[in-house]
């Protein structure tokens, strides 16, 4: 392999944020019109990885970056997406930065629109150009026929189906002068398999064409079929570099999660001392859709036994995040959500609440506190304002807080929860991520709710805390045999946590585990290669 | 098809329900179809270019730019200099528009940096920030206008010696509309006005072919798609703000030298409801307008000004109802727009979400 062949290589490529290691030591090459398929779970590194190639500002922002990025045999060191786009680096997002009111040649060529001078521009300057229409959808049409699509190049974006506007984002890259690497950051994730098939023969189109191709994708078999070789990243490591040929979807399901035997052996045990879960389904959605944007559900039914914890994971942007939103009426939603035999009605927080819901939101700043008031208000504001708990009568007419009965709830669960702090009047924002997490806890704890939805429960707190969270929610659901649903994205904090774990992939339940399955059935689910296609009952 | 129309309808909902309105009206105010002709053709003189200065804002996703009144202060400034000056006719309002300009730039760049900090939020913060420039163009006539700037023509300043009157008669009055005079059945069609309103629809097209005029297209789409495609967010919105501003001061020129007269301190002050209310009943939204919404909406909007007050006076007896019925139904107007906008909005993203399902 001559070196001038290499398109981008990385040397011992490693970021932390704040002391916490996202990659360490990340080495890999690719060659001038390889095909690269990347793949890893959710936290694994992948959007840090392309941040760093891409040269988004986060990155220098938090400290840059160590080792060294190799593009096209010059040392790169882009301070900004824009010198990435020069250099001839493309990236078509997982969101679509398409504008809908403009037609395919508009958004193709945005910002690069070919003009022709005028008898005004040439007094007032080039952006007084008139827009040169026919040359502009000349090109998109040529943009389209290297794809091997046919569009028209004057519909508009906003009425054409999802799968064609990811054609235009890549045939925005490729339309680009000097392209000369591609990544791709799940674009067949909206795509029908028809679609798909298009834009996989695209994309050896485009390789043979000289052009480089990273392509991040959760459905495995694409992986295998178009690529060339295929990066495994595993807790910010490159666990595997190797060509595709000849590596089963299978194989590659188990290098992505493949841990130690260690967390099977934890959730085995953890089977073993379950909590109080009794045989009758208390809570149950039936064909449920959200519109949360960015974790679109799009049909889901599951149910859960009184007194389990029942786990929901899977990627992000899958949806699992939409689930409980849309139960708690944060989200437009639709379908029918049943609890203890009665309905809960959708799009009101207010009603899921007093139907004896209550939630710990997985926005903990903006849903889940009042960052600018002390943690007893916190503690008790749900409780006072739906229950009407922590109040007491002045003239036996007027409600007024009840001070000390707040405080003394506060202090009883900041003993429990082993919350630091300077007591129950310090501010909520003062406290650390963990400390804040516990609030939340402690805020649905004073519901005394029957049934608990805990969304992202250790997001952004360290390892210690992590352990301490959960625990918390373990010991509530066997002292009060509360029944939990706990949506996680970290598949071992699900497996050490509940009775029982469904995997959503693309907006719908691909099948649900006992926990103690073995980690690589729980990856094939999250990429849809297995797929349970009756009515989960079990 | 079936959908299609549905489409037309809800998007002209607001000039519909106005051609209604007037329908009505017109047979109970007992006016002659002749006069409502040649005075929709005066107010169509006075006011088109005024409303056809809202485009480019809106154009650039900022909403109606109430900030016009700024523009339409520019002009005022100019109209009382080139009295003082004592300029008459067309070279007058050239040299008005020649005075008003730089202001209006001036005023323009404080609007557009203030819009700019209010992404969106423009529209009440536009509102506010014309209120308040309001204020420092009084203190400029009040207080600076015959003390530190002179002034020779006592006519035009008050009698305690300084601060310009509060009514002054304009001497350029009918400049550009007797340039080229025309009188078709006693109906006069001031010929020069109506090209220099040409002139604008023509450039308004044009303009949205041009570079800068897709710019602006994309950034009112999408702020932050436009943004990371490289082109200059705010530059391009704060381009489209002193346009507008520009314009409006041409637009106050033309719209007095109609009328006559000028109200020195509280004249500009309507001038952007006026608009507005008139561009939206054309059938424009905060979010879209064309040329044609401005004239339709002009038109439609002064006949039922010219209409209703009559047909308010058949109808209860009372004369007292004319200014009143104004100023109702041009609010009245702008909240009904507003909510059918957000309504029409709300049913798109309905039959959006429909279909991704």
């Amino acid at each position: 392999m001559a070196e001038d062949n290499i398109m981008l290589k990385l040397t011992g490529v490693g970021k932390k944020f704040d002391d916490v290691a996202v990659l360490k030591d990340v080495n890999f090459t690719l060659e001038k019109g390889q095909i690269m398929g990347l793949v890893g779970e959710n936290g694994a590194g992948k959007s840090t990885l392309m941040r760093i190639i891409f040269g988004m500002n986060v990155i220098a922002e938090t400290g840059g970056y160590d080792g060294e990025v190799f593009f096209d045999g010059n040392k790169a060191a882009f301070t900004s997406p824009q010198d990435a786009l020069k250099a001839g680096i493309g990236m078509v997002h997982q969101e679509f930065s398409l504008i809908p009111g403009f037609t395919t040649t508009e958004n193709i060529l945005l910002n690069m629109e070919k003009t022709k001078p005028n008898v005004i521009s040439k007094v007032f300057g080039k952006t007084l150009e008139t827009l040169d229409m026919p040359k502009m959808r000349e090109r998109a049409a040529h943009a389209f026929q290297t794809l091997g699509v046919n569009l028209s190049t004057d519909e508009l974006v906003s009425e054409m189906p999802v799968g064609h506007k990811q054609f235009i984002e890549i045939a925005r890259e490729i339309d680009r002068e000097h392209v000369k690497m591609l990544v791709l950051d799940e674009p067949t994730a909206v795509l029908t398999e028809s679609e798909a098939e298009i834009l996989l023969a695209a994309m050896r189109k485009i390789a043979e064409m000289g052009i480089s191709i990273i392509f991040i994708s959760h459905r495995l078999a694409e992986i295998t079929s178009v690529c060339d070789k295929i990066v495994v990243l595993r807790d910010g490591v490159v666990v595997v570099e190797n060509s595709t040929a000849g590596v089963s979807v299978h194989q590659i399901a188990d290098w992505m999660v493949g841990r130690e035997s260690s967390a099977d052996a934890v959730a085995a045990k953890r089977h073993e001392e379950k909590g109080p879960s009794g045989s009758d389904f208390v809570f149950e959605v039936k064909n449920l859709w959200v519109d949360m944007p960015g974790e679109t559900v799009r049909d889901v039914s599951f149910k859960v036994r009184r007194g389990e914890i029942f786990g929901i994971g899977g990627l992000a942007g899958h949806g699992k995040l939409g689930v409980p939103n849309g139960i708690m009426g944060l989200s437009p939603a639709g379908g029918i959500v049943s609890f203890d035999g009665k309905e809960v009605s959708l799009n009101s927080p207010i009603s899921a609440l007093n139907g004896g819901l209550a939630f710990v939101s997985e926005d903990r700043r903006g849903v889940g506190l009042l960052l600018d008031e002390p943690i007893d208000w916190n503690i008790c504001f749900n409780a006072m304002q739906v229950q009407g708990k922590f109040l007491k009568k002045v003239l036996g007419v007027v409600p007024i807080r009840d001070e000390k009965a707040m405080s003394a709830c506060a202090r009883q669960y900041i003993e429990e929860l082993s919350i630091k702090c300077t007591g129950e009047k310090q501010l909520v924002k003062q406290l650390s991520g963990g400390n804040q997490q516990k609030i939340c806890l402690a805020k649905a704890f004073a519901l005394s709710p029957s049934f608990l939805i805990v969304a992202e429960p250790t997001r952004g707190i360290d390892v210690g805390a992590k352990q301490l969270v959960l625990e918390a929610l373990r010991r509530y659901n066997r002292e009060n045999g509360t029944t939990i649903l706990m949506i996680s994205s970290e598949l071992e904090e699900l497996r050490q946590t509940c009775d029982r774990i469904a995997i959503i992939c693309e907006g719908k339940i691909a099948g649900v585990r006992a926990p103690e399955t073995n980690a690589v059935d729980f990856g094939l689910l999250m990429s849809g290669e297995i797929r349970d296609d009756v009515e989960e009952t079990a | 098809m079936n959908k299609r129309m549905r489409y037309i309808l809800v998007n002209s909902a607001v000039p519909l329900l106005f051609i209604l309105i007037s329908a009505v009206a017109i047979p109970i105010s007992n006016f002659s179809g002749m006069y409502l002709l040649s005075e929709i053709i005066t107010r169509l003189t006075r006011n088109s270019f005024m409303v056809l200065s809202l485009l480019l804002p809106v154009m650039a996703g900022m909403g109606i730019n109430f900030g016009l009144i700024l523009g339409a202060m520019a002009g005022q400034i100019g109209l009382i200099f080139v009295t003082e000056w004592g300029i008459l006719g067309a070279g007058g309002l050239t040299v008005a528009a020649i005075v008003g300009t730089p202001i209006a730039i001036l005023f323009g760049w404080f609007a557009g940096n203030v819009l700019n900090r209010a992404k969106g939020r423009e529209m009440i913060t536009s509102m506010i920030f014309g209120l308040f420039m309001s204020g420092i163009y009084q203190f400029f006539l009040l207080y600076l206008c015959g003390s530190i700037i002179p002034f020779s023509r006592p006519n035009l300043i008050l009698s305690r010696g300084y601060g310009v009157r509060n009514a002054i008669d304009l001497e350029v009055m009918g400049g550009f509309d007797n340039l080229l005079k025309v009188w078709v059945n006693g109906i006069a069609f001031p010929v020069g006005t109506f090209i220099i309103i040409g002139v604008l629809c023509v450039f308004t097209w044009w303009f949205r072919k041009t570079k800068l005029g897709q710019n602006m297209r994309a950034v009112g789409l999408d702020l932050d798609v436009s943004g990371s495609s490289g082109i200059p967010v705010e530059k391009t919105r704060m381009q489209a703000v002193i346009i507008s501003t520009v314009l409006s001061c041409y637009g106050q020129i033309i719209y007095l030298q109609n009328v006559g007269s000028l109200n020195t301190y509280n004249g500009a002050d309507q001038a952007a409801l006026f608009a507005a209310a008139a561009l939206l009943v054309g059938g424009a939204t905060v979010s879209r307008a064309t040329v044609v919404n401005g004239i339709v909406g002009t038109a439609l909007f002064h006949l039922n000004f010219i209409v209703m007050p009559v047909a308010g006076k058949n109808l209860t007896g009372q004369a007292m109802l004319g200014e009143y019925f104004r100023m109702f139904v041009s609010y009245g107007i702008v909240t009904t727009a507003l909510i059918l906008h957000a309504w029409s909005r709300k049913k798109n993203t309905d039959s959006a979400r429909a279909e991704r399902k």
